[in-house]
């Protein structure tokens, strides 16, 4: 009881815009723990006013300057922004540097911008452990517009599409030939491509190159291709226009109540993980021992450790 | 897995000397911690609300230009204004040790001189952190 009267409490002051319990109810959320569900839980019913874009690309793209001029644009028309920048865990100590906001430093006295930094945790995909929480909170606590950066990806980090209702992908110039363009990957979860460093040789073809892949698909898709915009993040050049293609892209998604099947996706990885988390370690090790031993095959492991969890 | 510690790692002044502050931020990774890099050139204010965002525990300053005096203060002046009088705050470059001895009059938990080791600083804010959970 006295845990829920902390609640309460936290959560009067996080919808009243106090940055410190926000900051507060963040640490809570990322710890993945009870608390961090009952207050996702309690909050849960005052989420779906933000747009959340997702922000992803190859690293050096310059996502965090371009999440930076985009927060200065949305701070100018009067809406409030929420940022999660996510950058890698080891995998060997789990420590971390997390540097986007070396990016991000003109905000700093406004509160209508607040940045969390997030350590992956281990999670692969782009985004840390707890990015959908995160998501859901900086949303229940009243930010207009919420990004969530990922890490700088290669061509198959696409977990970030599932969180946000529109996903931008950032490219460059110069980073590989035309084959690159039509790998499955991030090339298909973006719904808006941003060609950033626009000013350097080689953006008008990445368009090209671009655009050209999208007339390969079928007709069906060449009529939803993802519009492609150019960029110069560190000049702000091209960055209102971004984010007017971002904006029309969720009104149209809006439209068409396409959230349901966002929902789906995250409620099979949210099962995943709560399904993870009831799974005993030592467990993992007999059985992984056994396998290696080749006194027991994979599968049969599998079944096994099936039945550790759901009893 | 137990959750990492939080540590905001800040080159306060107008001096471009961040080697020190790279070489502890990369020792407090590799210690499992996870850190906020926020670069060169950090204001008091800058500092403050970062820690504030991001829910620090810890705090370190690296300082070699001499201005420790003018911009310590003022980051725990701030830091009691918005109430975080929890968070630990560390000082490391450059300080006379009759300097040291007053920003620790000012709260300061401790201040690393040039030749302090990694290990000790490490320790040092592990140690810290447990004492204020």
């Amino acid at each position: 009881m006295a845990a829920a009267t902390t609640y309460s409490e936290l959560i009067e002051r996080v919808l009243a815009g106090d940055i410190r319990a926000l900051a507060r109810a963040a640490s809570i959320v990322e710890s993945q723990s009870k608390p961090a569900r009952d207050l996702i839980a309690a909050l849960f019913a005052r989420t779906g006013h933000a747009m959340i874009v997702g922000i992803t690309g190859p690293p050096g793209a310059g996502k965090s300057t371009l999440v930076d001029q985009l927060a200065r644009v949305i701070r100018g028309q009067g809406r409030t922004v929420g940022i999660i920048a996510v950058d890698p865990s080891s995998p060997f100590t789990h420590g971390a540097i997390l540097g986007d906001r070396i990016r991000m430093q003109d905000h700093h006295a406004d509160p209508g911008v607040f940045i969390r930094s997030m350590a992956t945790r281990g999670r692969l995909g782009g985004i840390a452990q707890a990015t959908l929480e995160m998501s859901l909170l900086l949303d229940a606590a009243g930010r207009d517009v919420v990004m969530i950066e990922t890490v700088g990806v290669g061509q198959d980090e696409v977990e970030v599409a599932s969180l946000a209702d529109v996903t931008a992908v950032v490219l460059v110039p110069g980073l590989g030939d035309d084959v690159q363009a039509i790998k499955a990957g991030i090339m298909e979860v973006a719904d808006v491509f941003a060609i950033n460093k626009a000013d350097l040789p080689g953006a008008e073809r990445l368009e090209q190159e671009i655009r050209a892949m999208q007339s390969l698909g079928a007709e069906s898709e060449r009529a939803n291709s993802a519009p492609v915009r150019r960029v110069v993040a560190t000049e702000g050049r091209g960055v209102e226009e971004l984010l007017a293609v971002i904006e029309a892209v969720f009104a149209k998604r809006k439209r068409k109540g396409e959230r349901a099947g966002t929902w789906a996706v995250r409620l099979r990885e949210l099962l995943r993980e709560d399904l993870m988390t009831g799974l005993p370690e030592h467990d993992v090790q007999a059985h992984a021992q056994r396998v290696a031993m080749k006194l027991e095959d994979p599968y049969t492991a599998v079944d096994s450790l099936r039945k550790a969890i759901c009893g | 897995m137990s959750i990492p510690i939080r540590v905001l790692v800040a080159k306060p002044g107008l001096d471009g000397h961040d080697r020190g502050a790279k070489v502890i931020a990369r020792a407090l990774r590799d210690a499992g911690m996870e850190v906020i890099y926020t670069g060169l050139r950090q204001t008091p204010e800058m500092i403050v609300n970062a820690a504030l965002q991001e829910d620090v525990q810890v705090i370190g300053l690296s300082i070699l230009s001499g201005a420790h005096n003018a911009i310590v203060p003022r980051v725990m002046e701030l830091l009691r204004e918005k109430g975080m009088t929890d968070v630990i705050v560390v000082v490391g470059g450059i300080i006379p040790d009759e300097d040291a001895a007053e920003l620790k009059q000012l709260g300061v938990a401790e201040v690393f001189q040039p030749g302090a080791s990694l290990d000790k600083i490490i320790t040092f804010i592990r140690d810290s952190v447990k004492q204020v959970a």
